[in-house]
């Protein structure tokens, strides 16, 4: 559903640096396919959202989403990002109608689908709330939601329970593979967190930073719906080994590089 | 009822400051014989405001709406202003240093050329306070409006919404508590505005009535008109607080449980 061929992203820093955010990216992501993409901070996990999205153009390369070359915003994309940055002033059920309003869809006709998404993310009953009126977590699941509603085919998220604490972020991660299985999407999902990224995936993106390429794709191959149980068993600790030995093994090249 | 007593002794303290200085001064001024036209006592200046209590509501209205007008035009000037720094590179190159320049020229300086130039009529006094008022709700808006998550504006973008549409729905309601703060400096600064108009050159308001009493040494006069501009200062800004509330209940504390 998406092909990255030799994608590249730079840019000039205030002082006039070139910088090298990604170099070289190729990937295919399938249709349905949930991708996490893994790697330290400063790998370019970001800006390769960015570019998917048709946010910021690329420098070289192609972004193709379903034989579409990507260059500009397309309306078939979910964005959640780290901060649920909801509007304060509108109460939850309108924060995810939101989405409809800025997309020119009229709200009524969305107006069954949002409360079916909020009752699905365990939120019914905060549908009048303000967003200061809950916690972090459920904030984050409102900002989902909003991502959700105009039903679209790719889901893009940013690190999106990084602010979280470990429990409500373990909680979170499970609960998106629940709305997943029930409304099946493409996620692209970014995270630093190697556990997360196993867990969830089907297949871990592992990035090594400065400039950020693909140090190499791994399938996930452990049996689904996911469970927490999982992360004890003997493939998920190769896993996550495998990661983090690819992560790692960049560090210290760098380093002997200096 | 713990609640009530603790917020009944958060206003009584202050209030029985209040009248134990009022107090002080009543006897001091009797007891040291301090003469009227100097510093008169808390019931002379009383008595004297309330024989002028008729003569007091001409000028009262006349201050109010010479500042409420220069407060309105400051809006009405300030916020289109505040949204062509922030949308556009070039304007904000443009503008932002004359507006500064503008803000560090002492408009107290300024308002006898203005008078001259406009003439002594309410007007000049309108042009003085707008002065002075406009330039912090030029200033906290533009802050307000360019401290937009940058997400909720990649947001915006990814819905491919237009920059209108952006700016009715996300920016601008997002910048409305800094547009307030700007809001509550100016209508004070307001006042100050029309008053210093007044003293330049005027026949009507509380600005000439002070400068009238105390040509005459009428002192008594001169605080009554002073306590009357303090409460117009005190009661607008609690105006805008109060339409801020209203436009922003989400501002609100949360209640506490």
């Amino acid at each position: 559903m998406i092909r990255l061929q030799g994608v590249e992203k730079t840019y000039r820093t205030r002082r006039g640096d070139l910088v090298h955010a990604v170099e070289g990216i190729t990937l295919d992501i399938a249709e349905n396919e949930f991708v996490t993409l893994v790697g330290p901070s400063g790998c370019g996990k970001s800006t390769l959202l960015k570019l998917v999205a048709g946010l910021t153009p690329v420098s070289a390369g192609t972004i193709r989403v379903r034989d579409t070359v990507v260059r500009e915003p397309f309306p078939d994309v979910g964005i959640v990002f780290q901060h649920p940055v909801l509007l304060p002033w509108r109460t939850v059920l309108d924060n995810v109608l939101f989405a409809a309003e800025m997309l020119g869809l009229a709200r009524d006709d969305h107006r069954k689908r949002a409360l079916e998404l909020l009752e699905l993310s365990g939120l019914a009953g905060f549908e009048t709330r303000l967003p200061r009126e809950l916690s972090g977590g459920m904030q984050q699941r409102v900002a989902i939601c909003r991502a959700l509603l105009p039903d679209p085919s790719l889901l893009l998220m940013d690190e999106p329970f990084g602010a979280l604490d470990a429990m409500t972020r373990e909680e979170l991660g499970l609960e998106l593979l629940r709305i997943w299985d029930a409304r099946r999407k493409t996620i692209l999902f970014v995270t630093h967190s190697i556990p997360e990224a196993i867990l969830l995936a089907d297949k871990v993106v592992v990035m090594t930073p400065r400039p950020g390429r693909v140090a190499r794709v791994i399938s996930i191959e452990l049996p689904r719906p996911r469970t927490v149980e999982l992360e004890f068993d003997a493939k998920f600790k190769a896993y996550s080994d495998e990661v983090r030995g690819l992560i790692f093994a960049s560090r210290r090249a760098r380093a002997d590089g200096r | 009822m713990g609640a009530s007593i603790r917020s009944l002794s958060r206003s009584a303290v202050p209030a029985a400051t209040l009248l134990g200085a009022v107090a002080v001064w009543e006897l001091a001024s009797h007891v040291l014989r301090i003469p009227k036209f100097i510093m008169p006592a808390p019931s002379e200046i009383a008595a004297e405001g309330w024989e002028w209590r008729y003569r007091f509501l001409g000028h009262t209205w006349v201050t109010l709406y010479e500042t409420l007008g220069g407060f309105a035009l400051s809006i009405a000037v300030a916020v289109p202003l505040a949204t062509l720094i922030v949308y556009s590179p070039w304007m904000r190159r443009a503008i932002y240093p004359l507006i500064v320049l503008l803000q560090a020229v002492p408009k107290i300086a300024v308002a006898p050329v203005l008078l001259l130039v406009i003439g002594y009529g309410e007007f000049s006094k309108v042009i003085v306070a707008f002065l002075v008022a406009f330039f912090p709700i030029v200033v906290d808006t533009a802050t307000g409006l360019a401290a937009t998550p940058p997400e909720l504006l990649e947001l915006s973008r990814s819905y491919r919404a237009s920059a209108f549409k952006t700016f009715v729905k996300v920016r601008f309601p997002m910048a409305l508590p800094f547009f307030f703060s700007g809001l509550k400096v100016a209508i004070t600064l307001a006042v100050i505005g029309a008053v210093v108009g007044e003293f330049i050159g005027s026949d009507k308001g509380l600005g000439y009535v002070i400068l009238s009493a105390t040509s005459y040494w009428k002192t008594g006069l001169a605080f009554a008109s002073m306590i009357l501009l303090s409460v117009i200062a005190i009661v607008l800004f609690g105006a805008v607080c109060l339409v801020e509330r209203l436009v922003c209940p989400w501002l609100a504390p949360a209640a506490e449980e």
